[in-house]
């Protein structure tokens, strides 16, 4: 089973990328997109990983819940972080 | 049949890749939002060949939590961008 | 190798080749619509095929198997469309319009028909 590490290793990759990405990224709303790229490949690791149930609450909640709220947020207040970004 | 398990995990990991790829580069929200879409099938079909190699019934489950409740993300973004959130 | 297990490899290899060039699609494509077309309709065509091929191989051991990746693929078959669908409208709505040439206004009846309501808000909006 040695070849679960690249897929490991890939999901980790995809996971790593997406929270820079969202950390290092103006456009709140392309963040959230990003947070639903991370829930993504936490899902996939946490199968890889033999733990179907924290899987099933992560998918749950990270895909759903999170993007549910973090839109209302984004709709209640502003999507730019800076009035200098607004293209 | 465990070499039609690798081919298959390889073209899901490519495709996965290209989605990723479109993502950094998509000029609008919709772009990205089309590659979180294409993910998300990805990891379904993922999450299933995943639970035929361990061969736990168990597993399943996972792809069909994913299978139900992805949709729900992508229709509030495009809710949000038509303006009638 | 059994009956079984030659049958749902051919299916899930199947799957699988969908899948690759659903996401080979959605970089080539050069517009929204077009990406919508590879990103969802592929995919959805190739999770569906990968998903009865694993329930396939599995058939030989239990018919549970089976049985569950039938309500995955249901819920496949529900729940992609509707976000497609969904995604599809918002960007229209954006007035993001699909690339057409400009002989071929017949194509594209839609956008009239919301130029014309807009039009017929902004009159109602100069009356008030």
């Amino acid at each position: 089973m040695s070849y679960l590490v690249y897929i490991i290793g890939f999901l980790l990759l995809v996971l790593i990328g997406a929270a820079v990405y969202a950390v290092r990224q103006r456009d709140l709303l392309y963040a959230v997109i990003a947070t639903g790229v991370i829930s993504l490949a936490l899902t996939g690791l946490f199968v890889i990983l033999q733990a179907p149930d924290v899987a099933l609450t992560e998918a749950a909640i990270g895909v759903a819940l999170t993007t549910i709220i973090f839109i209302i947020t984004i709709r209640n207040t502003v999507r730019f972080e800076d009035e200098k970004d607004k293209k | 049949m465990i070499y039609i398990f690798y081919i298959t995990i390889v073209l899901l990991a490519l495709g996965m890749l290209f989605a990723i790829i479109r993502f950094i580069k998509g000029p609008t929200a919709g772009d990205r939002t089309v590659a979180l879409d294409t993910m998300t099938t990805i990891i379904v079909a993922g999450l299933v060949i995943m639970s035929a190699v361990f061969d736990r019934f168990i597993y399943a489950d996972v792809a069909l939590i994913y299978s139900v409740l992805g949709f729900i993300g992508v229709i509030v973004i495009a809710r949000y961008l038509e303006g009638a959130l | 190798m059994s009956l079984y297990e030659i049958i749902g490899g051919i299916l899930i290899i199947i799957g699988a080749a969908f899948l690759f060039l659903g996401g080979l699609g959605i970089l080539r494509m050069p517009d929204v619509y077009n990406r919508l077309q590879a990103g969802t309709k592929a995919t959805t065509m190739g999770a569906m095929s990968l998903i009865l091929g694993v329930g396939v191989v599995k058939m030989e051991d239990s018919w549970t198997w089976i049985v569950k990746m039938s309500i995955i693929i249901i819920f496949i078959a529900i729940s992609n469309p509707i976000s497609s669908h969904a995604l599809a409208r918002a960007m229209y709505r954006r007035k993001r319009y699909p690339f057409i040439k400009s002989s071929d206004k017949n194509m594209d009846a839609y956008r009239e028909i919301i130029e014309k309501e807009e039009k017929d808000e902004k009159t109602v909006m100069n009356d008030q």
